[in-house]
């Protein structure tokens, strides 16, 4: 029959070039570095249910949200009323109607066909009218809007004026669609899945240890995956500090220069190379490692251990700026990233009225880990005497390493040094198991994360708290005892380490609370809220040559705006140093000043 | 001779430096203490008639040989073994500078005699000379004997710049001038084939009053920014000790030290410098030194007139805002 | 070409220094080395050089504590053999450590002939000597000191070096090969190597060790040290205490009476 010929004279080719691409892809990845993403599948299932079919992180953008699950929605409908359509179509004989012949199946498409259409209008009009910043805003989206709208707007007109002429129209425009694909950044639809469900289950791991990537093969295939999952929608680049802050690195473009990597249009003639010259140093060293684009990315890309292993390969170069140079020096010869004594490193305890126990020489219930800046930087020592008089008033069993504690290495890892994290690791369990301790506690968010989850439990499994998770914990057993009721209006800024890496936004807050402080959240809050620029190592690298405005002075500002406020707490030294300098940078001393919250705390106790 | 205190005098460019005056000073004492006579030693070539600067001493030698035009620090060498070939003196002392460095070590070597570097002060005591040093970048202090009184081999101190006032050792008059004669022959295998001059920077430092000086305690680039509102709250200029020259924040021509230059403004701002031997030679001789470091035990302190122990990054505004109110108050 | 690196440990100064109980020297118990700072701009001048015109380099290093690992370290950046002298005594001046350089040059196999011997210009611990012009004067090679740029000539028979001269004049000299120089700065800041090439080299290089060679009669009368004590600034400065506003409004005070504005 000619309709069937007809059929088969587009199908053949269309799934031709479409399975070529997607073959092509398949290739490029088998060359990549394996990576072992298939444990816990029923998490992952689970990802992809509330991710994919969900589309939970799109409706965080909320008209835009709905717009695209209905699109999305109508898709999926279109999609299985296609491959009916096309069965039927191709192989005649077989006993089932076309899908548009089966009455709930009409009804189906055609409400989804309006609504998409509807959504459509509403993501056109985002698009071309009133975009959010940060979209790419490319010819091929408009390309793709065009042929969905023509999509849904053929078959509608098939069935509602039963014209012939627009099935065929709207079979062959799927069909072109398909064969377009794997050439367009609508590849997303078919990698995107896929990715969700390949994502990482801990996002915020660092990679594996490898020798840094700056090649196709040296990456991972999942890092390589990224750059076709992209959707190009601009969320990462929207809430990245670097990119608000004016500094050269976009994860968006990042993204895309490793979507150009695999197709293999990156660079590499004229002795290009990936790293240092199509993604450019300044953009590498740019990040802050604060995890808002892997938070915000609906295809969980990995923009940052990508960023990561780049840094990896610089490093094994001896390639970076002379003053991280001089902190991974000093790092390696004496535990601290600022060339200070390693004795010195409990000095700060000789301002408190009663002795800190050393925890090499006694055991103690709480081993404090307290972090090179809370030990060595005037400007933090205060509070962390503060943090002594709490855990010494409410008669806290504790003591600390003194000069054995080095640097926990967090941030070394995270700007590429993975032998010098090693070493100080290693270090750092040295002095561990010579101590008998209950459970560690820290006061920086930094330390927490890598002691409790990149370090190897020595003896047994160990249980790591930061100090607010321990004052809560105090708190909600009334075992701390507080006198004053602190009546002031606050804002409370969630550390990247805390927050985003760990989901803890509650402890502090309920510390916060029963201080008697009336918290007032800043509009950036909780897994929204914004980095103040000094992780990732950037704290130990120079400022760019050029950028717009510090991510820590964008920070105060918003706290400064808050009506009634005139005190920003954090928990984490950096934050602490960050924030006032930001404050003095913007000329607000008068109107803002920061506080360790271990500083009110010990106000409150009385 | 063999009681003589001698002083290697450095010529250099047709001049006499600085720090020969100080060595002349402090050569000056210790004859005195010990009843000796103070010989300087000028080497170079055509400039007997810088012998009458050297009137701090009771006499000079003056060796003149071509190959003695530049400073080659073992032509130099050479040519001050022959003029002690006969009798020796007690002791030479050769000034710690760019200029000579090495000419002491290779004499010392050369004669079989005890070196000492590092002196920033010889005593006497009972007929022993008694040097004290620096060494471990100013922080440790030595006492050190050179030597018998009655032995034959001469003791060569290397004399650190600012051992004593450059003033004391000014004298122009006219002393005994000798000539040795030597033979020298360019075996070394080094010649001198230019100078280059240093680049001319926007600023002349030695023409300005108020120096604010940053080293390594200004931890960033960034906060360069923060001691040049203090340079021109003040009406000074912006300079540096090496290692901030060393990463780049400034140029070579903002270069205070050894290597640098020396500076003698009204007022010398010191932050965030250690004290190291090196810049301390640069900036000794300001009429009012400040110094702000963290750590109180900086050497800086011990040629400070004023020392702040403090952050230097929290003192810097607060100077610069202090000064502008006094400034605005008329 | 071949190119010869003399290394030596110095005291770190980071920490506080303790003097021993004779009231003489340093307290060793107390005391970190590190790699003298201008020997490890040599070692970087001498890795250029390999880098522009393709040389050997050795090292050659005196035991001390700590020393393997500036020696695996310079490993890891890159230079071909390293020796290290051991059995001697802790104590050593600088210029015993001059006649034992020069001495192991001529003793160990293989070291000569080299065409530029390169090391610090000075070490925070050279109280009776310096470690170049000795060693030049012992093995009849021309010296210069405070050397900060050094480019071979295309004959391989003589070098330029500049040296800095006071008042930031530099000096350009041309130098009949071999030499020995004395390094203040390399021409690039002394590189990074990650540690994890340090650690790799810690398991794959041999580091040669020599035997202290017996030096002839030293013939040099002793230096010796009465006293060694902290250099504490004694009041040498009026200290201004208070908070940064409170000091800084004295100052100004102090400024103003001298007339300084």
């Amino acid at each position: 029959m000619p309709d069937a010929l007809y059929l088969w004279a587009l199908t053949l080719p269309a799934f031709g070039l479409f399975g070529y691409g997607v073959y092509g892809y398949f290739k490029v990845l088998a060359r990549a570095r394996r990576e072992k993403r298939w444990d816990h599948p029923g998490k992952r299932l689970k990802l992809v249910l509330t991710q994919v079919l969900g589309q939970r992180r799109l409706i965080e953008e909320p008209l835009i949200g709905v717009a695209h699950l209905l699109i999305f929605w109508a898709f999926v409908f279109y999609a299985t009323s296609f491959f009916w359509n096309l069965a039927r179509g191709l192989f005649p004989f077989l006993p089932i109607p076309f899908a548009d012949e089966v009455r709930w199946m009409r009804i189906a498409l055609e409400i989804f066909g309006v609504l998409g259409l509807l959504a459509l209008a509403v993501a056109a009009a985002r698009r071309y009218i009133f975009p959010p910043p940060r979209l790419e805003k490319s010819r091929d989206a408009s390309v793709i809007l065009g042929l969905i709208a023509l999509v849904l707007v053929s078959s509608l007109a098939s069935q509602w004026f039963g014209w012939r002429a627009m099935w065929w129209v709207h079979m062959a425009t799927v069909l072109g669609f398909l064969a377009y694909l794997p050439y367009s950044k609508h590849l997303h639809l078919l990698a995107a899945p896929f990715a969700v469900f390949f994502g990482s289950l801990r996002p915020g791991s660092v990679p594996a240890s490898s020798a840094g990537a700056s090649s196709l093969e040296e990456f991972t295939w999942r890092q390589l995956f990224s750059g076709l999952a992209c959707a190009e929608c601009g969320r990462c680049d929207r809430s990245c500090p670097s990119v608000q802050g004016g500094f050269a690195l976009s994860p968006k473009m990042l993204m895309h220069h490793m979507k150009e990597l695999v197709r293999g249009t990156a660079g590499g003639h004229d002795g290009a190379s990936f790293v240092g010259d199509v993604v450019k140093r300044e953009e590498i060293w740019a990040c802050t490692t604060c995890l808002a684009c892997m938070q915000r990315c609906p295809a969980m890309n990995e923009h940052v251990p990508v960023l990561i292993e780049m840094r990896r390969r610089l490093v094994g170069e001896g390639d970076m700026d002379k003053s991280l140079q001089e902190a991974l020096k000093s790092l390696n010869r004496y535990g601290n990233s600022l060339g200070a004594p390693p004795r010195a490193r409990s000095k700060w305890t000789q301002q408190l009225d009663f002795p800190v126990k050393d925890a090499r020489k006694e055991p103690v219930q709480y081993l404090w880990f307290v972090g090179d800046y809370a030990s060595y930087d005037p400007r933090i020592t205060a509070a962390t005497c503060s943090a002594a008089r709490v855990f010494h008033k409410d008669g806290l069993d504790f003591g600390i390493l003194c000069e054995s504690e080095q640097n926990s290495g967090n941030d070394v890892r995270l700007a590429g040094e993975e032998g010098l994290y090693e070493s100080l690791q290693e270090k750092n369990l040295k002095a561990f198991a010579k101590a008998r301790f209950g459970e560690i506690i820290t006061t920086d968010p930094h330390s927490f994360q890598v002691l409790k989850h990149e370090y190897p439990a020595a003896n047994g499994a160990r249980s790591v708290r930061h100090y607010t998770q321990l004052l809560s914990d105090l708190i909600l057993q009334e075992k701390l005892p507080l006198r004053k009721k602190l009546k002031l209006r606050v804002t409370y800024h969630d550390p990247c380490y805390l927050g985003r890496y760990n989901a803890i936004f509650n402890a502090p807050r309920r510390v916060l609370a029963a201080l008697g402080l009336e918290v007032v959240e800043m509009p950036r809050n909780r897994t929204y809220s914004y980095c103040c620029g000094a992780g990732g190592g950037r704290i130990w690298m120079e400022d760019p040559p050029v950028y717009q405005e510090r991510p820590a002075v964008s920070r105060v500002k918003e706290a400064a705006a808050l009506s009634g406020v005139h005190t920003l707490v954090v928990v984490c030294p950096k934050d602490f140093v960050m924030f006032q300098d930001a404050i003095k940078t913007a000329g607000l001393e008068d109107r803002l000043e920061v506080k360790e919250l271990s500083e009110l705390v010990e106000q409150a106790m009385g | 001779m063999s009681e003589n205190i001698c002083v290697l005098a450095e010529q250099w460019r047709g001049q006499i430096s600085e720090a020969t005056y100080e060595t002349l000073a402090l050569g000056r004492e210790v004859a005195d203490k010990l009843g000796a006579p103070l010989t300087a030693i000028l080497t170079g070539s055509n400039c007997r008639e810088l012998a009458c600067k050297l009137g701090a001493a009771d006499s000079v030698i003056y060796i003149d040989h071509p190959l003695l035009a530049e400073v080659i620090p073992q032509t130099c060498a050479e040519a001050l073994v022959q003029a002690f070939s006969g009798e020796r003196p007690r002791a030479i002392l050769v000034p710690l500078t760019n200029i000579s460095l090495g000419i002491g070590t290779l004499l010392g070597g050369r004669l079989g005699a005890p070196i000492v570097n590092f002196c920033k002060d010889i005593q006497v005591d009972n007929g022993r000379l008694l040097a004290c040093c620096v060494m471990y970048g100013g922080k440790i202090e030595v006492t050190v004997e050179t030597g018998a009184p009655s032995g034959h081999l001469p003791a060569v101190l290397g004399i650190w710049p600012g051992a004593r006032p450059a003033e004391k050792g000014h004298l122009e008059r006219s002393v005994p001038v000798t000539d040795v004669p030597v033979k020298l022959e360019d075996t070394q295998g080094i010649r001198l084939c230019r100078y280059i001059e240093p680049e001319a920077g926007d600023v002349d430092l030695a023409k300005q009053d108020v120096l604010v000086a940053v080293g390594r305690g200004i931890q960033d680039r960034a906060n360069l920014g923060l001691a040049e509102n203090l340079a021109n709250a003040l009406g000074g200029a912006v300079c540096g000790s090496r290692p901030v020259i060393d990463q780049g924040w400034l140029p070579l021509s903002r270069q205070v030290g050894k290597s640098g230059l020396t500076v003698k403004p009204k007022l010398y701002v010191a932050l965030g410098i250690s004290g190291a031997p090196e810049h301390i030679e640069g900036m000794k001789d300001s009429e009012l030194i400040v110094a702000v470091n963290s750590d109180p035990g900086a050497p800086i302190f011990n040629v400070a007139h004023y020392g702040i122990v403090g952050d230097v990054l929290e003192t810097l505004p607060a100077l610069t805002a202090a000064v502008e109110a006094r400034k605005a108050a008329g | 070409m071949h190119i010869l690196v003399l290394l030596r440990m110095v005291p770190d100064v980071v920490e506080e220094l303790e003097i021993d109980s004779d009231g003489r020297t340093l307290d060793v118990d107390y005391v970190r080395t590190i790699l003298s700072e201008s020997d490890d701009h040599a070692l970087e001048q001498a890795l250029l050089l390999k880098e522009r015109h393709r040389a050997t380099v050795t090292v050659l290093a005196l035991d001390a504590p700590e020393v393997d690992d500036a020696l695996f370290t310079a490993a890891a950046k890159g230079v071909d053999r390293v020796i290290k002298v051991e059995g001697m005594d802790t104590g050593f001046t600088t210029r015993q450590a001059a006649r034992v350089f020069s001495q192991a040059i001529v003793d160990a196999p293989g070291v000569m002939p080299a065409d530029l011997i390169l090391t610090g210009v000075q070490a925070i611990d050279d109280l009776d000597g310096l470690i170049a012009p000795l060693v030049a004067d012992d093995l009849h090679m021309p010296y210069l000191g405070i050397v900060t740029r050094i480019s071979l000539d295309p004959s391989g028979r003589t070098a330029r070096a500049i040296k800095e001269f006071p008042a930031g004049v530099r000096g350009e000299f041309q130098i009949r090969l071999p030499a020995v120089l004395g390094i203040q700065a390399a021409e690039k800041p002394p590189r990074y190597v990650p540690v994890a090439k340090v650690r790799a080299a810690m398991k794959t290089f041999k580091i040669e060790c020599a035997e202290v060679p017996t030096l002839a009669d030293g013939g040099w009368p002793a230096v010796s040290v009465l006293e060694m004590k902290r250099n504490e600034p004694a009041g040498h400065a009026e200290m201004l205490e208070g908070a940064p506003e409170e000091v800084s409004a004295r100052l100004c005070g102090i400024l103003t009476e001298r007339g300084v504005f």
